[in-house]
C-alpha cells in the first residue's frame, strides 16, 4: 500500500469554501429557518469606569422607529450571578447597580434592524455616581476603593489561598555572588479576532432554546445558558457555525450571549446580536496584563541558584479566568527549561476598572517565559557572559522519563539544549554576532540585535480526554463527530487524515461535525493547543476500534473468522487473508449493518497528562538608534511538538503565533486614560501587527514524541506566542545595550526605545 | 461602527455639486473616496445629514502639464497621483508622498482634493503640496477662487474653504531639479505618521513640510531660512521644531515628535528619497 498519510502535507480541506464562498459565520444565518426575522439586539454600555448608577431613562430610545423594547437588568429580573474563582465577587449580567469598565452593558435595546437599535443608543440616559477608576495594578491592590465590596479587598486571588507560600524577599538571596533584580510589564494586549462575537438566540415550540454562538466551546456554554435562562441543560442546544478565530477570548460565554434567550422569550421572538470592532475592543476579554517583580540569583560562572516571582496579574473588572492563569499557568512554569534548585513563587490577582482578562495564546506561560527568559539576560549582561552560554550552563538535561521541576510541575519529555542549537545553527547566530560587532564598531545609525529564547510550555492542560465518534454511511463516506472546535486549526483535514490512516476511507470523503451539542454531547472544546493530542488521539482510537467492528461485520458477511480478516487500506475494502479477490467495502459493511444500528462507534478516550511542547527562537532586529525605530528582519523557530501530522498545518500554527508573539514584543498594547477610557478601541489606534511589520519566519524542524497520548503529538497552537516573545523583547534590547540599557518593557516602541538609550547615555 | 442616517445624492458636475450643497446647507457634505469621511461616519464623530457624492465627476480627475506647473484635479485618486508620468518627471516628492499613503486599497479610493478638503495635519499630502508651494483653486455659487497652500490651513480639520464651495483644482509648481526627500516615521507600514517630512532642495532654495506636528501641516520656515542663509543641512535641520506646535497622543511625546522632526528633516534634505 502507499505509506501513511500522516506526516504529510496535506493540502486543507477547509481552503476551497473559504477562498471561494466564505465560510457561514452567525451573522450570515439568514436563512436558518428559527432566525428568519430574528430582531436585533444592541447593548448599551458603562461610558465611565467606575461608577454607580444612580439612573437609567429608556422612555425616549423606546419611542424611536424600529425599537421593539428596551430593556435594563432589572426589567429582566436579573439576579446576581457569582464568579467561578472567587464566589464574593458577584454580577447582574446587564450592570444594575455598579459599573466597572468603560464598556460592561447596562441596557439591551430590540429592534426590527441593527441600524435602528445602534440609533437609539444615544437616546439611552444613564447617570452615574462616577467613582474613582483604578487602572494602575499596583494603585487598585492597594486602594481602599473596592470594585467588589464583598471580597474585602481588590486582590480577588492570592496564591497564598492555595496553601502556597509568601515569597521571603531578599534574604532569599542571601548566598548568591550576584543578584539581578527586574521589574517586568507584560502589557494588556487585545485578542482582536477577525470575527468579532456573534450569536442569535431562538426558542423551539418544544421549550427548548437554540444558541447558534461564536465559540470555541459550545459543550461548555451548555450550562451557563440553561443558569442564564433558568432552564435544565437538557433544554440549551448550542450549535457553532464558522468561527472567525477567538485566540483564547471566545472559551467562556459572556453577558452578551448569555442573555439572547431570556431577551427571546422576553420579546416572543428570536434574535441576534453581533458586536462591532470598537465594541469588540472593549467587551471581548484582554489577555496578558501582568506585572512581574523577578529576582535571579547565583554564581559568577553563570550558575543561577535561585528565582524569585511575584506575578501581579490583573483580571479586569470581572473575576473572569485571566485571574486564574497567573497561579495555575505561570507558576507551574516559572522554571521554564532551568534547572534552578530554589524557586519561590507568589501570584496575586487584582481586579482594576479595565476590560476583564480571560485566556490569550499561551494565556500564562508566555508570561512564564518572558520573566524567565528576560531574568536569564539581565543575569548574563550582569555577570559579563553570553546570554547562550549561561542558558546553556543553566538547561535541564534531555529527559525522555518524566522530570520534575522545583515548584512541582512534572515535564513529560524535554531536549532543550538540542533545539536550541539547531536554532542557533539555522540562524547563524555566530554570523550575526559578528555583523553586530562590525554595526557597533563603525557606530553606525542602525544597530543590530540579536534575542534568543528557550521555553517549554503545557499543551492539553484542559481536560484529560476527548469525544469522538466515527460513523460510516450506506455510500461508504465517514462522518467524524468531534469535541474540539476548530476556528481556523484545521480539524476536517487533521481529523480526517487520522481516520483514513486507520480505515483507508478517503479524506474527501470524511466529514467534520463539531459544535453542535445534540450532536456531539461531550466536549472540551478548542484551547490550551489540546486538539490534536487530545481530540484527534481519540478519533485515531474510535476509527481503531471500529476497523475492529468492520472486520466483525466482514467475517460474519465472508463467513470467515474475524482475525483471518484484513483491512486493505488503498481500496478501503475487507478481504479473508489471501482471497483479496472477494472483498467487502465499507459501504457494503454499513448498508449490512443497518439494522443493527449501523457502523458507528463513539467513545471518549483518555489521555495520561499534559505535554510539554518547548523550542528555541533566535530574533534577529535592527534597531535605528537616532529614532529608536525598531525593524525585525530575521526570526528562527525550532519548536518541538512532538509527531508531527501534517508539516503545512504545523506551520501556519508557528508563523501565526509569531506574529501574535512579535506584536505583544514590538507594537500592541491596550492603554486606558487615567479615567479609565480606553484610547486602543479601534484597529486605527490599536497597532494590530501586519504583514509588512514581520520577516519571513525561517521554521526548524524538531520532533521529540511524547508518550502520552497515541499518537505522539505536543501542541503548536500556541508555542509561537511563548517563544517568539521574549526573543524579540531580548533582541531590542541587546541591539542597544552598548548604551549601557538593561531593560526597556515590551512593546518596545521607538519612543521607549529611543528614550531608553537617552537616559542610559 | 455603524452611521447615523443619511441621505444621499450624487452629483455629475462641480456645478451641480455646488448648486447641492447651496440647496441644503450646513448639514450635507461632499463625499469624494470616502476614506476620511466615512470612519468619521462610522464612529458617528460625523453625522451630516446630506452625502453629495461628488467621486463620479469624471472631468475633475485629471493630471495635467500647465507650463510652469502641474494642474491636478481634485477628484484623482492617490494612485493616480503615484503612478503618473508626468507627476514623476515634473513633481516626484508629491508621487512618492501619495505612494505612501494607507495601503493600496485607500489609494484607489482616496482622491488628493479630499485630503486636502478634510486638511488633516497628519495626512501627507497638505504637508507635501504646502512644502512644494502649490496653490489649490475652489469653485463655489459666486465662481472660483485660488488660495495659496501656505494660507489655507486655519486648524484642527478646519480650512479657508467655505461651506459651499469645493476644491477643484491643484496646482503644483515644476521642481526643475531639486533634490527632495519624504520621510514617513509611523508605527505600522500602513499607519499614518507619527511625523512625516516631505522636502526638497534646489541650491540655497527649499521648503519642508511637516506632517503631524500640530493642527495644521506645518511649514518649517525657519529651516528654509538657515539654508537660504548658508547654513548646513545639519544646523538647519535642528530648527524643524521652530514653527511645530505637536501634540502628546498615544503613539508619541510632543518632545519626541520634535527630536523625530529634527531627524526626519536632516535625512529628508540630504539624499533623494529611493
Ligand atoms: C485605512 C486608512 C488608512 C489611511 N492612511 C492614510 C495615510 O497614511 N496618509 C494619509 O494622508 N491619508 C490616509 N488615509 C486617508 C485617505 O488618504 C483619504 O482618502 C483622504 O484623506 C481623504 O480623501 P477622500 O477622497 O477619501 O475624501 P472623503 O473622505 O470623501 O472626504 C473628506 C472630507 O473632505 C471633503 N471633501 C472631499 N472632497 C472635497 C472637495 N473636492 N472639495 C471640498 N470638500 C471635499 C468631504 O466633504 C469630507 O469632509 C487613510 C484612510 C484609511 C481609511
Amino acid at each position: 500500500m502507499a505509506g501513511s498519510i500522516l506526516g504529510n502535507r496535506v493540502l486543507r480541506k477547509e481552503d476551497p469554501k473559504f477562498l471561494t464562498t466564505g465560510g457561514v459565520y452567525v451573522d450570515d444565518l439568514l436563512t436558518e429557518p428559527a432566525l428568519v426575522g430574528a430582531l436585533h439586539v444592541t447593548y448599551v454600555r458603562s461610558s465611565v469606569a467606575h461608577g454607580i448608577i444612580t439612573s437609567i431613562d429608556t422612555s425616549d430610545a423606546k419611542s424611536m422607529p424600529g425599537i421593539v423594547a428596551v430593556l435594563t437588568g432589572k426589567d429582566l429580573g436579573l439576579e446576581p450571578v457569582p464568579s467561578a474563582y472567587n464566589p464574593a465577587a458577584t454580577r447582574t449580567l446587564l450592570a444594575t447597580d455598579k459599573v466597572r469598565f468603560v464598556g460592561e452593558p447596562i441596557v439591551a435595546i430590540v429592534s426590527n434592524t441593527r441600524e435602528q437599535g445602534e440609533d437609539a443608543i444615544d437616546a439611552v440616559i444613564i447617570d452615574y455616581d462616577v467613582l474613582p477608576a483604578l487602572i494602575d495594578l499596583e494603585e487598585a491592590m492597594a486602594s481602599t476603593t473596592l470594585l467588589y465590596d464583598a471580597c474585602g479587598s481588590n486582590v480577588v486571588f492570592d496564591s497564598m489561598v492555595l496553601g502556597l507560600p509568601d515569597n521571603t524577599g531578599d534574604a532569599y538571596f542571601a548566598d548568591c555572588e550576584v543578584v539581578v533584580k527586574g521589574r517586568y510589564l507584560n502589557q494588556r494586549v487585545a485578542p482582536c479576532p477577525l470575527e468579532v462575537r456573534g450569536a442569535a438566540a431562538a426558542w423551539g415550540k418544544d421549550g427548548r432554546l437554540t444558541e447558534w454562538l461564536s465559540t470555541q466551546h459550545a459543550q461548555g456554554a451548555v450550562a451557563p445558558l440553561a443558569a442564564a435562562n433558568g432552564v435544565e441543560e437538557s433544554m440549551v442546544h448550542v450549535k457553532t457555525p464558522d468561527v472567525g478565530g477567538g485566540f483564547g477570548a471566545k472559551i467562556g460565554a459572556y453577558p452578551e450571549e448569555l442573555l439572547l434567550g431570556v431577551i427571546a422569550k422576553r420579546v416572543g421572538k428570536a434574535v441576534r446580536w453581533r458586536e462591532t470592532r470598537s465594541e469588540s475592543m472593549v467587551g471581548l476579554g484582554h489577555g496578558r496584563a501582568q506585572l512581574q517583580y523577578v529576582t535571579i540569583g547565583g554564581k559568577r560562572d553563570g550558575t543561577v541558584t535561585h528565582y524569585q516571582l511575584w506575578a501581579i496579574q490583573d483580571s479586569g473588572g470581572w473575576v473572569d479566568m485571566g485571574t486564574i492563569l497567573a497561579p495555575f499557568m505561570t507558576r507551574p512554569m516559572s522554571s521554564g527549561v532551568y534547572a534552578i534548585p530554589n524557586i519561590e513563587c507568589r501570584t496575586t490577582s487584582v481586579v482594576t476598572n479595565t476590560t476583564p482578562t480571560v485566556a490569550y495564546r499561551g494565556a500564562g506561560r508566555p508570561e512564564a517565559t518572558a520573566a524567565i527568559e528576560r531574568a536569564m539576560d539581565m543575569f548574563a549582561l550582569e555577570i559579563g557572559m553570553d546570554a547562550v552560554e549561561v542558558r546553556r550552563k543553566n538547561l535541564i538535561p534531555k529527559f525522555l522519563t518524566p522530570h520534575t521541576t522545583v515548584v512541582g510541575q512534572t515535564y513529560d519529555v524535554g531536549d532543550y539544549e538540542t533545539s536550541l542549537d539547531k536554532a542557533l545553527v539555522a540562524a547563524d547566530y555566530k554570523g550575526w554576532r559578528a555583523k553586530q560587532k562590525a554595526a557597533r564598531d563603525s557606530g553606525a545609525t542602525k544597530q543590530i540585535g540579536i534575542g534568543v529564547s528557550v521555553y517549554v510550555e503545557i499543551t492539553g492542560g484542559v481536560g484529560n480526554g476527548e469525544s469522538a465518534k466515527v460513523e460510516v454511511l450506506d455510500n461508504g463516506h465517514a462522518l467524524i463527530y468531534t469535541g474540539t472546535s476548530p476556528h481556523g486549526q484545521g480539524h476536517a483535514t487533521s481529523w480526517a487524515m487520522l481516520a483514513n490512516e486507520q480505515t483507508g476511507i478517503p479524506i474527501e470523503n470524511i466529514e467534520l461535525v463539531w459544535g453542535d451539542t445534540d450532536l456531539v454531547p461531550i466536549g472540551t472544546g478548542t484551547m490550551g493547543s489540546r486538539s490534536l493530542q487530545q481530540g484527534g488521539n481519540a478519533v485515531f482510537a474510535v476509527a481503531a476500534e471500529l476497523v475492529n467492528k468492520a472486520k466483525s461485520v466482514a467475517a460474519r458477511l465472508l463467513e470467515a473468522s474475524e482475525e483471518d480478516i484484513v483491512l486493505d487500506k488503498d481500496s478501503a475494502s475487507f478481504h479473508v487473508a489471501g482471497t483479496p479477490a472477494v472483498a467487502k467495502t465499507w459501504a457494503e459493511l454499513a448498508v449490512a449493518e443497518k439494522q443493527a444500528g449501523g457502523l458507528v462507534h463513539s467513545d471518549v478516550i483518555n489521555v495520561s497528562g499534559a505535554t510539554f511542547p518547548f523550542g528555541a527562537h533566535v530574533a534577529i532586529v535592527e534597531v535605528d538608534v537616532e529614532t529608536g525605530k525598531v525593524t525585525h528582519i530575521a526570526h528562527t523557530a525550532c519548536d518541538d511538538a512532538g509527531k508531527v501530522l501534517n508539516p503545512m498545518l504545523l506551520e501556519g500554527q508557528i508563523h501565526g503565533g509569531v506574529a501574535q508573539g512579535v506584536a505583544q514584543a514590538l507594537l500592541e498594547e491596550v492603554s486606558y486614560d487615567s479615567d479609565g477610557n480606553p484610547i486602543t478601541s479601534n484597529l486605527a489606534d490599536y497597532a494590530f501587527i501586519s504583514a509588512a511589520e514581520l520577516p519571513s519566519v525561517t521554521v526548524v524542524h524538531m520532533e521529540t514524541p511524547t508518550p502520552v497520548n497515541l499518537i505522539g503529538a505536543k501542541g503548536i497552537g500556541e508555542s509561537g506566542t511563548i517563544g517568539s516573545t521574549p526573543s524579540v523583547q531580548s533582541a531590542v534590547i541587546d541591539a542597544v545595550s552598548q548604551f549601557g540599557v538593561k531593560h526597556i518593557d515590551m512593546p518596545t516602541t521607538a519612543e521607549k526605545v529611543w528614550a531608553a538609550i537617552q537616559s542610559a547615555r | 461602527m455603524i452611521p447615523a442616517p443619511f441621505d444621499y445624492k450624487r452629483a455629475s458636475s462641480a456645478a451641480e455639486a455646488i448648486s447641492l450643497v447651496s440647496e441644503y446647507g450646513e448639514d450635507a457634505k461632499f463625499l469624494a473616496g470616502g476614506h476620511s469621511l466615512l470612519p468619521l461616519m462610522k464612529l458617528r464623530l460625523a453625522q451630516p445629514a446630506v452625502l453629495i457624492d461628488i467621486a463620479r465627476i469624471e472631468d475633475l480627475s485629471y493630471i495635467r502639464d500647465a507650463g510652469n506647473h502641474i494642474a491636478i484635479g481634485a477628484l484623482t485618486r492617490h494612485m493616480d497621483v503615484e503612478k503618473s508620468p508626468i507627476l514623476a518627471e515634473h513633481v516626484p516628492l508629491l508621487s512618492f508622498a501619495a505612494s505612501h499613503v494607507g495601503d493600496p486599497q485607500v489609494r484607489h479610493r482616496g482622491t488628493i482634493g479630499g485630503s486636502i478638503a478634510h486638511a488633516d495635519s497628519a495626512s501627507d499630502l497638505p504637508a507635501t503640496t504646502l512644502a512644494l508651494g502649490a496653490t489649490y483653486v475652489v469653485q463655489g455659487p459666486n465662481g472660483t477662487r485660488e488660495i495659496a497652500a501656505a494660507d489655507f490651513y486655519k486648524g484642527f480639520l478646519e480650512s479657508a474653504l467655505a461651506p459651499d464651495e469645493m476644491l477643484t483644482e491643484i496646482r503644483v509648481p515644476k521642481m526643475n531639479g531639486a533634490t527632495w526627500g519624504f520621510q514617513k516615521f509611523n508605527r505600522r507600514a500602513q499607519d499614518w505618521a507619527i511625523v512625516g517630512v516631505a522636502a526638497w532642495k534646489r541650491g540655497t532654495e527649499s521648503g519642508v513640510g511637516l506632517v503631524n506636528m500640530g493642527s495644521v501641516p506645518v511649514l518649517a520656515t525657519s529651516v528654509a531660512k538657515a539654508i537660504a542663509g548658508g547654513a548646513s543641512i545639519g544646523d538647519a535641520a535642528k530648527l524643524a521644531g521652530a514653527e511645530a506646535e505637536p501634540q502628546s497622543d498615544l503613539n508619541a511625546s510632543a518632545q519626541y515628535r520634535v527630536h523625530l522632526a529634527e531627524v526626519l528633516v536632516r535625512r529628508a534634505l540630504e539624499s533623494t528619497s529611493k
